[in-house]
């Protein structure tokens, strides 16, 4: 289990996260939600020790963050970031292959072969393995990285067999996944997470797709300016109420028998304009 | 294409394709065919000079020294193969690899293909620190032609490398990181003020000072003996050979810190251990043979142009060519203007300053 417990985090006197609190059990796939600026990045940072919080505490399994060593850590949970910097011209191949440094030392073993194989083939780039990754358009290189944290996290009997239980309880923390993926990817890459929380994984994703919250998340925590606004099932947290109070927009709410989840659509109504809400 | 995919997460490990194991090939074959180039180089090159050796008489001479008799040697080119042309053709190997190696550490540090050892004050706290000590005329480096002249000298330039790299350091480190660009800034301004210091030197010096002056910011191997190598060769060699444990760190490292945290890589200790290993590294060999530009930014460039940015590839090839281009370089300085002979830092100038150009023009320095 993943805990943050009443996290805190302060810049400079300016308050970017006010005591939020989230809680990712094995096998749950948490959606985090909210505007621009409201604090989703600095909980994802929190949560992965990028930022260490001015108050409260993450927890692993019941074991704070910062008793980690960082190999362990690494061994734990894999980060896909919002940006991806990358200098010199690496290949597709050799960057998948990053996610497995944290398993060997010296030269990759074969199981670290066939893992990022399998990685590379889950992510439909193996036709892209020896191409470098600047050359890559945008959306193909987000499904490098994305192969790069499954093959951080995944093991070799996890991908002989479908039942195999993981040995610990690992975490994926994904800083919008979707951005610059096409319809196909952003489900494609939903499903891989799903599949995942099925095997005892738990996902914490940042996501701005409101449907595809609806669709793929088994919990929601919603932010506005650093404070939770609600912590819950998505059908409950997200209402018509609470999305205009998180993102001051009028929606509908359409609930299709033919559909497995409600539907979320932007009715056309005037949006005050900020200055006109402060 | 996307109707391939497989829609779980589980292959059979029978229907498991081989892998495809497509990053070792390359990196192989360049450094063992590095290594062998090499090789070459220094027989060919230990053989021309004021008296020419043919490379049978190099073989039967060295496999002499090393017991085995194989053909009848001239004394004299005995002599002037193991007291003058051997020491200098090793001590160019040694430092044109770790001139070659810390420059590509230093590039994989800065996330910087541009990057180079010079920029955070390696070369130039070396040698202003040379250049104060000759012109201050302190007690001990009066004779500068004796052998303790020699190492003390060296000590001082090893010193101020040290200590400008530290600085350069703890000035750009916040909250107990280093911010890399705040760390290109400082070394910046460090080397305006080296400069500077080294420019104020000049105009203090007289005229036998002002061409030892020269001689440490152009850079040569004529100094080199079996003394100076006994000396120098294990701090050159540390670096060239402990660098490339670091490859795997470093590769993580491109990703930008934050990523290499995730993967697990202790960023700070990662950095630690480069600046230390270049500082001992290039620190030694500016001390041995002056300042010598370019190599440490050139060849990692060439490197990876041919085999892609895997540290694992890069630092040891980088090692290699730059052990090659040196002793090329200096074979030309040695017998171009013969007897003279041209500072090496001359040809190595005049080769990566147009390849530099180049990178430049062709976009290849990336952000920068």
């Amino acid at each position: 289990m993943l805990e943050a417990q009443h996290i805190t985090h302060q810049i400079n006197r300016k308050t970017l996260l006010d005591d939020v609190s989230l809680v990712v059990r094995p096998g749950e796939l948490v959606a985090v939600v909210g505007a621009n600026g409201a604090g989703k990045s600095t909980l994802l940072k929190t949560i992965s020790r990028e930022l260490t919080p001015t108050q409260g505490e993450v927890l692993i399994d019941k074991k704070p963050l910062n008793r980690f060593s960082s190999l362990e850590l690494a061994r734990r949970r894999a980060v896909l970031a919002q940006q991806n910097p990358l200098v010199f011209e690496f290949s597709v191949y050799e960057l998948v292959m990053m996610g497995r440094y944290p398993h060997f030392e010296g030269h990759p073993r074969s199981e670290d072969l066939a893992i990022v194989d399998f990685a590379l083939e889950r992510t439909g780039i193996a036709h892209l393995a020896g191409r470098t990754v600047p050359t890559l358009s945008g959306g193909e290189q987000q499904r490098v990285h994305l192969a790069k944290i499954l093959a951080q996290l995944m093991e070799i009997e996890e991908i002989d067999q479908a039942e195999a239980p993981i040995r610990q309880t690992k975490y994926l923390l994904l800083d919008e996944p979707t951005t610059g993926l096409d319809f196909y990817y952003q489900h494609s890459l939903l499903e891989v997470a799903s599949e995942l929380t099925k095997r005892g994984y738990g996902v914490v994703a940042i996501l701005h797709d409101l449907n595809l919250v609806m669709q793929y998340a088994d919990k929601v925590l919603l932010l506005k300016e650093g404070k939770a606004l609600t912590f819950g099932k998505p059908a409950s947290v997200l209402t018509t109420e609470s999305i205009f109070n998180a993102f001051n927009l009028s929606v509908h709410i359409i609930h299709q028998p033919e559909l497995d989840s409600p539907l979320i659509v932007h009715t056309r109504q005037t949006v005050p304009l900020p200055t006109q809400i402060s | 294409m996307q109707a391939d995919l497989p829609n779980t997460l589980t292959v059979a490990p029978s229907k498991r394709s081989a892998p495809t194991g497509l990053p070792r090939a390359k990196g192989w074959w360049l450094n063992g065919l590095l290594i062998v180039l090499l090789v070459v180089v220094m027989i060919w090159s230990v053989g021309i000079g004021a008296v020419s050796i043919p490379i049978p008489d190099v073989l039967a001479i060295l496999f002499n020294k090393m017991g085995w008799n194989i053909g009848v040697v001239e004394p004299q080119q005995e002599t002037v193969l193991t007291v003058i042309r051997l020491p200098r053709i090793l001590l160019g190997v040694l430092v044109g690899g770790v001139l070659g190696i810390s420059g590509a550490a230093i590039q994989g540090l800065f996330r910087n293909p541009l990057a180079d050892p010079g920029l955070i004050g390696i070369s130039s706290g070396a040698s202003v620190m040379a250049v104060l000590m000759i012109v201050l005329q302190l007690k001990i480096f009066q004779d500068l032609s004796s052998l303790s002249g020699l190492y003390a000298l060296s000590l001082a330039a090893f010193a101020g490398a040290v200590c400008t790299t530290l600085l350069v350091y703890t000035l750009a480190r916040k909250n107990g990181r280093t911010v890399v660009s705040t760390m290109l800034l400082v070394g910046i301004a460090i080397n305006v003020l080296c400069e500077s210091l080294r420019g104020l030197m000049m105009y203090l010096a007289d005229e036998a000072q002002l061409r030892a002056i020269s001689y440490w910011s152009l850079g040569s191997l004529g100094g080199a003996s079996w003394e100076v190598l006994q000396v120098a060769a294990p701090f050159l060699l540390i670096p060239i050979l402990l660098m490339p444990r670091l490859s795997k760190p470093m590769n993580a490292f491109a990703l930008g810190e934050s990523q290499a945290g995730h993967l697990g890589v202790d960023v700070s200790k990662l950095k630690r251990n480069v600046i230390i290993l270049a500082t001992l590294g290039v620190g030694v060999a500016v001390a041995v043979s002056g300042v010598i530009g370019f190599i440490g930014l050139v060849i990692p460039h060439l490197i990876r142009q041919i085999s892609g940015a895997n540290h694992r590839t890069v630092l040891p090839a980088s090692a290699l060519l730059g052990a090659i281009v040196l002793t090329l370089s200096d074979l030309v300085a040695r017998t171009i203007v013969a007897p003279a002979e041209l500072p090496i830092g001359i040809i190595t100038g005049m080769i990566g300053a147009p390849t530099f150009l180049f990178m430049l023009v062709r976009g290849a320095g990336g952000r920068a």
